[in-house]
């Protein structure tokens, strides 16, 4: 297999890698402690990716069943339907599983992000500032 | 710290991009992810559950123990944020109202007499600035569609896209855009924070107690079958139906504890003009 036919079929892999590093990067090596939250909300970003790029299923359509009437045209699972196989086929319909994970992770992701902003105003309220290294001399001076 | 943070997103890189080979590719049907359980919910879910909407059905009926602690944390989230930041109503020094028909500004100093807060007297901060009418009156005419919307998600979760957590967001979303386009105060007048909670733990309630339904029914936890004597209908109706009540149930937690988030994040917990 030659490079390029690599880079293409699994493209999802290297953005969910590319955004997990940036987000990794920006959570250890960031100062600013907004700045590590972004990088937090990045990398579950990388995670979501991840998940729902492994649901996809070439040639299928969206895990709704064709019900009511079916139009001319669309996809597979249509001219199933049409055809009068009525036997729901697995192969026809995209995983319906990391949908629902992620479906649930990306609300809880944001009311957790909220916790994470609620704990910065905190500190800033505490210390005045946001920047990891002057918190850490004021904690050291005690 | 920079260099730290180089080499171990270098070595974590360089490994997932090794392994990444040993992944099925991108829309493979044969991958494991797609051949062990999906295709039970994919064949399945009409008899089961009778929810064309395989998302929906796994959400709230074959997960549903996940979903129901996916909310508590949703609530959890709400109070953490209230307990850091609510701070208790104080005396301040001196407040201000501004006279609306004339637009002039009262400072009332310690001891003074506040007026009645009504629509002739507006309390507002230090800092005010008159609003924009235009962003004023186009959010305010967005809204009501926005909020039709929202409930025509959840409301529709069975048969397309959408159910509870898309839903309760949208709606989320509508009163923090008010909140935005006017003021907190305002937004805090309409629905206090004391109804975010009640509605956010209500939410809750609803899930679980439709659970704790079906084990006084005699059956498991959350198996929405139990229903079908209350509701009328024969099981597998009644699994429909549980998920419609649960879905409610997690639109009302998850509309509420965004706007309780966001009341308290925007103001920094004293809950004045906000942002």
């Amino acid at each position: 297999m030659d490079f390029l036919t690599v880079l293409i079929s699994r493209a999802n892999y290297w953005a969910y890698i590319i955004l997990m590093m940036v987000g990794l990067y920006a959570m250890i090596a960031k100062n600013n402690l907004v700045k590590k939250i972004v990088g937090m909300s990045i990398f579950q970003t990388a995670v979501i990716l991840f998940y729902v790029s492994i649901g996809a299923k070439q040639g299928a359509t969206i895990p709704i069943l064709r019900h009511g009437p079916v139009p001319e045209g669309g996809g597979i699972a249509h001219a199933a339907l049409r055809h009068g196989t009525d036997a729901v086929q697995a192969v026809n319909y995209i995983n319906p599983l990391p949908h629902v994970l992620m479906l649930t992770a990306i609300v809880v992701g944001v009311a957790t992000l909220g916790v994470a902003l609620a704990l910065a105003i905190k500190v800033y309220k505490e210390y005045g500032t946001l920047e990891e290294n002057e918190i850490n001399q004021r904690l050291r001076r005690g | 710290m920079k260099l730290i943070g180089k080499m171990t997103i270098l070595l974590c890189g360089i490994l997932l991009i090794v392994f990444a080979n040993k992944f099925p590719e991108f829309g493979d049907p044969h991958s494991p992810a797609s051949t062990h359980l999906s295709p039970y919910y994919i064949e399945h879910t009409m008899a089961d559950t009778a929810v064309p909407n395989m998302v929906t059905s796994v959400l709230a009926d074959y997960r549903g123990y996940d979903t129901m602690f996916e909310t508590t944390v949703i609530l959890t989230a709400g109070l953490a944020c209230f307990f850091l930041l609510r701070l208790p109503e104080e005396e301040e020094k001196e407040i201000y109202f501004r006279h609306v028909p004339t637009g002039v500004t009262i400072r009332i100093e310690e001891c003074g007499a506040a007026p009645e807060d009504s629509d002739v007297f507006q309390r507002i901060d230090a800092q005010w600035v008159p609003r924009d009418i235009i962003i004023r009156s186009t959010s305010r005419l967005l809204m009501p569609f926005i909020q039709i919307f929202a409930l025509y998600v959840v409301a529709h979760g069975h048969h397309s896209p959408g159910g509870g957590f898309q839903g309760g967001v949208i709606l989320g979303a509508a009163v923090i855009l008010f909140a935005i386009s006017h003021n907190l105060r305002t937004t805090v007048a309409k629905i206090s924070e004391t109804s975010a909670a009640i509605m956010s733990a209500a939410g809750v309630f609803i899930y679980a107690g439709t659970g704790a339904l079906c084990v006084m029914l005699g059956e498991n936890f959350l198996n929405y079958g139990a229903l079908a004597p209350l509701l009328g209908t024969d099981r597998v109706m009644a699994r429909s139906h549980g998920i419609l009540i649960v879905e409610i149930g997690v639109a009302l937690a998850v509309m509420s504890v965004m706007i309780w988030i966001y009341y308290n994040l925007s103001s920094a917990g004293k809950q004045d003009e906000g942002l």
